[in-house]
């Protein structure tokens, strides 16, 4: 019975993580004044309340999942990408460029193109991180970040200059680009914001699945991760796939880059922050691989979650009237909550075991109270 | 209580210990079913078992680090809660452990004086520690240096600290975890005349083991534990090997005694003045010769540390060689990478069996697959075929007797010797033309040793040319048809099986030139 409880408690671990960080978040707002319940009404109505709230719930739950999921072949291969926020700012630069520069093609054409464009651009801006790793060991948690900061000022050049819109002139210019021709948008899967980027992204998410767990390449990619003596008794060339997972990773960090591009923004504009395009997707989408098990489906309903949790905050804010950087503050809540839960329920497993130590062992001396025949040497 | 009497390094004598009815679970195992173990003071009590009959879980309550589930341990008549090392410490136990807990880049002093408050406060108090040391060297007649340095001493001598370490702790009792696997048969031999004199002196040993022959040689009594259980208790001047063994096992074994003397013209694995250098950058061969034939097996004994794993690594492909030559039927092998070692038809089982050989978290069919990914069998363009893995790891699993309760069971939930008969099973199944069997069957229980030097024998019948690498004198002498013995990276000689003995072996394990042939013993 106590095997059966636990077990149920373990299962249910994230999503209690979820509500305890929500009822820390609670205090917060009963501190400025505003009702909890109310909010969190309005949370949940803001996430699912109609059609349109679940479309954009899905809509930023799209580049979680893909930058998840390149998360996940990263982490099997025992690698970390902290870099989504760069390789996204790549897909996306990459992709417009592409758009603005052939206004005119077909955009059965043109929407293919550009996602690969992205997704390779995101790629290559991963692979410098892995070659780095595996020429000169250079860790790769410090290459990714910085190649974020160069991503963003790579960004801010050409959004100032090459690709900004023709009609911005002068020092008061918008560094913004022009809109993307209308027939470049991403087909819209029902009438709302969704559009096509979800079902390619559920569709890569499994598809990845079935390369990590189905082929010889996926297969090696998860030995190198586990344990890299092994893999090179195996045979495996391990430098390799450390390149190959990251490029891998910023992929479809790139290709979540583009399909923002095409899919939501249509233009590209920068106030100089990297989340200004990203939304944080590339460090969110980390959260949501964590949450989802490091597994490419699981990755999908965490993704889901997380988009629930930012688009709801947003209604939340508008209808309690609470300071933005509460919203900030909630989602790191759930993030710092979540992710530790696996750390706290390794070390409850534990101490619940000493417990059951300790009360097996009171019992076992009260059994000692009958005489022991045994004399004193 | 009467007073306890002293030892002769002044910590009070423990005169009797009885674990009585010990009971300890772990999820789906029953390690300990009822035990009942005592020793006494002037005694050397043997605790004797294969690989997870429950020794060391055993010891380990006894030691504090685990609790019993149900039993009680008592002390001189007094029963005894023992929660953790100190308080175990604190009633007079020590544990020397298999693998040493001493800091190499501290000296003798420092690692003896390690965790121990200090009597001056913040200041160490090194030179009363040292003062101790010597006091305690003498008693025992362990010529141990309190200045010198963990990594200038041998293992022997730094065997010697650990018990120092123990005493000075103010053991009366004392838990030895398979102390002389790592030392060589001259080591062996003096260690045992200080456990006996520390017996006669009045202290308790608990010697865990699974070498018969050492029980023999020097224990009084021997307690064999099997499946959790206590098998029997018996003085060691009423029993033998054998009856030892069969009690360990359950069932009479096999001894392999069938070895031959072979000629070939044209040997299978030829290795010619190979030089490495170790992970440190220091050289751990020195010019390495030896030969091979087809249908031979070739044991290499030594001491551990003395360059086995760096030469398999080197024949495997996994280690660059500073010069010298590696040749299997005249192919020119140096420099190849483990892809094409594999390829050329070297098996490998590794001594690293956790760390190198396996991956614990993959499942038996992931890790059957591991060096043979690419085999049309296993997968066409990049994408694995399932459904012959799936059959093909069945099979082998049952050839190969691999008793796991599923092909999909993560590695790490099965036994040393079932994990180690999925190495077996992989490379063997490749119809090697060489096998680099490097410590085969270390950590494995008797069943499973028996089953692979079966195995072994069986490839040397169908022509494999085998290097056996081994610490344990009792398998090179067992599978053996040559034997060739490492010594700081070199060999010392080689000798046909028929002329070895175990003195002439042990010699050379220590690094002394190899005598003149002598009879067969």
């Amino acid at each position: 019975m106590r095997i059966s409880w636990s077990s149920i408690f373990d299962a249910l671990l994230p999503v209690i993580a979820t509500l305890a960080a929500l009822a820390v978040g609670a205090v917060m707002l009963i501190l400025l004044g505003a009702n909890p319940l109310v909010a969190y009404g309005a949370l949940l109505e803001g996430a699912f309340g109609s059609f349109n709230a679940l479309a954009d719930t899905i809509v930023k739950a799209t580049p979680l999942l893909l930058v998840g999921i390149g998360i996940c072949i990263a982490f099997r291969a025992g690698v970390i990408n902290i870099g989504g926020e760069g390789q996204m700012i790549l897909g996306g630069l990459s992709s417009i460029a592409l758009g603005l520069a052939f206004p005119d093609a077909p955009g059965i054409l043109m929407i293919p193109m550009a996602l690969l464009i992205g997704f390779i651009a995101g790629g290559l801006w991963g692979g410098i991180p892995g070659y780095l790793k595996a020429r000169f060991n250079v860790n790769e948690i410090l290459s990714t970040i910085m190649l974020n900061v160069i991503a963003v000022q790579l960004m801010n050049l050409l959004l100032r200059g090459p690709l900004i819109q023709p009609n911005q002139k002068g020092a008061a210019a918008i560094p913004q680009t022009a809109r993307l021709s209308a027939a470049f948008d991403l087909p819209r899967l029902v009438p709302t914001r969704l559009h096509l980027g979800a079902l390619i992204a559920v569709i890569l998410a499994i598809g990845v699945y079935f390369f990590l767990w189905r082929t010889t390449i996926g297969y090696r990619i998860r030995a190198v991760g586990l344990n890299a003596a092994a893999s090179r008794y195996a045979g495996i060339k391990v430098n390799r796939y450390i390149v190959l997972s990251l490029m891998l990773s910023g992929a479809f960090s790139g290709l979540a880059g583009a399909i923002q591009v095409y899919g939501v923004n249509h233009f590209m504009i920068t106030d100089g922050s990297a989340a200004s395009f990203t939304g944080s997707a590339g460090f969110n989408g980390i959260v949501a691989a964590l949450f989802g098990q490091l597994h490419p489906v699981g990755t999908i309903p965490a993704s889901f979650l997380f988009g629930a949790l930012l688009v709801g905050a947003n209604k939340l804010q508008r209808v309690v009237q609470v300071p933005a950087a509460l919203i900030t503050a909630l989602n790191g809540l759930v993030v710092v909550f979540v992710v530790s839960s696996e750390l706290w329920r390794r070390k409850n497993a534990r101490r619940r075991a000493i417990k059951e130590l300790e009360e097996k062992l009171a019992a076992a001396a009260a059994k000692e109270i009958s005489p022991q025949p045994e004399g004193g040497g | 209580m009467t007073q306890k009497q002293i030892l002769p390094s002044g910590n009070p004598r423990i005169d009797r210990l009885e674990m009585q009815g010990i009971v300890k679970r772990f999820p789906g195992v029953l390690a300990n079913d009822h035990v009942n173990f005592d020793v006494n003071a002037f005694e050397v009590h043997a605790l004797l078992g294969e690989n997870g009959a429950g020794k060391s879980t055993l010891m380990k309550q006894l030691y504090g680090l685990y609790h019993p589930d149900q039993g009680q341990i008592i002390f001189d008549g007094e029963p005894r809660l023992i929660h953790s090392p100190r308080d175990a410490i604190n009633l007079g136990i020590g544990m020397i452990h298999q693998h040493f807990m001493l800091v190499d880049s501290l000296t003798v002093a420092e690692n003896v004086a390690l965790g121990l408050p200090s009597t001056r406060g913040i200041m160490t108090d090194l030179d009363r520690v040292t003062k101790r040391i010597c006091e305690l060297a003498e008693v025992y007649g362990l010529d141990v240096e309190p200045d010198a340095y963990i990594w200038q001493l041998s293992v022997g001598q730094q065997q010697k600290v650990e018990i120092i370490k123990a005493l000075y702790r103010g053991a009366a009792l004392l838990i030895l975890d398979e102390p002389t696997a790592v030392l060589t048969p001259q080591e062996v031999d003096d260690f045992f005349v200080t456990l006996t004199k520390m017996a006669n002196d009045g202290h308790a040993l608990i010697f865990i083991s699974h070498k018969l022959h050492e029980v023999m040689a020097f224990t009084h009594r021997v307690t064999v534990l099997r499946d959790g259980k206590n098998v029997g208790t018996v003085n060691t001047v009423d029993t033998n090997k054998n009856l030892l063994a069969e009690m360990m096992v359950g069932r009479p074994l096999n001894f392999i005694r069938n070895y031959k003397t072979i000629k070939c013209g044209n040997p299978r694995l030829k290795v010619e003045n190979l030089s490495a250098l170790s992970d440190r950058g220091v050289p751990a061969l020195k010019n390495v010769s030896f030969e091979v034939c087809a249908g031979e097996v070739l044991g290499l004994a030594g001491v551990s540390g003395n360059g086995q794993p760096e030469l398999a690594q080197v024949i495997a492909g996994l280690r660059p060689s500073t010069s010298g030559k590696i040749m299997i039927d005249d192919e020119n092998l140096t420099g190849s990478t483990p892809m094409q070692v594999i390829d050329k038809g070297v098996a490998y089982i590794p001594e690293k069996r956790n760390v190198e050989g396996l991956i614990k978290e993959f499942s038996v069919s992931e890790n059957l697959i591991m060096r043979d990914l690419d085999q049309e069998i296993y997968s066409r363009n990049a994408f694995l075929n399932m459904g012959n893995i799936a059959k093909r790891s069945a099979d082998l699993v049952k050839t190969f007797n691999v008793k796991t309760p599923s092909i999909d069971t993560p590695i790490k939930s099965l036994s040393g010797g079932n994990a180690q008969k999925v190495i077996l099973a992989r490379e063997i199944s490749r119809q090697p033309k060489v096998l680099i069997a490097a410590q085969p069957t270390r950590g494995v229980d008797i069943g499973a040793t028996e089953y692979i030097h079966e195995r072994i024998i069986e490839q040397r019948e169908t022509g494999t040319a085998t290097l056996l690498i081994s610490e344990d004198l009792d398998e090179i002498f067992a599978l053996s048809d040559r034997i060739a013995v490492i010594f700081h990276g070199e060999i010392m000689g080689v000798v046909d099986r028929k002329d070895a003995t175990l003195q002439s072996i042990g010699l050379m394990m220590a690094g002394e030139q190899p005598p003149e042939t002598k009879t067969a013993e």
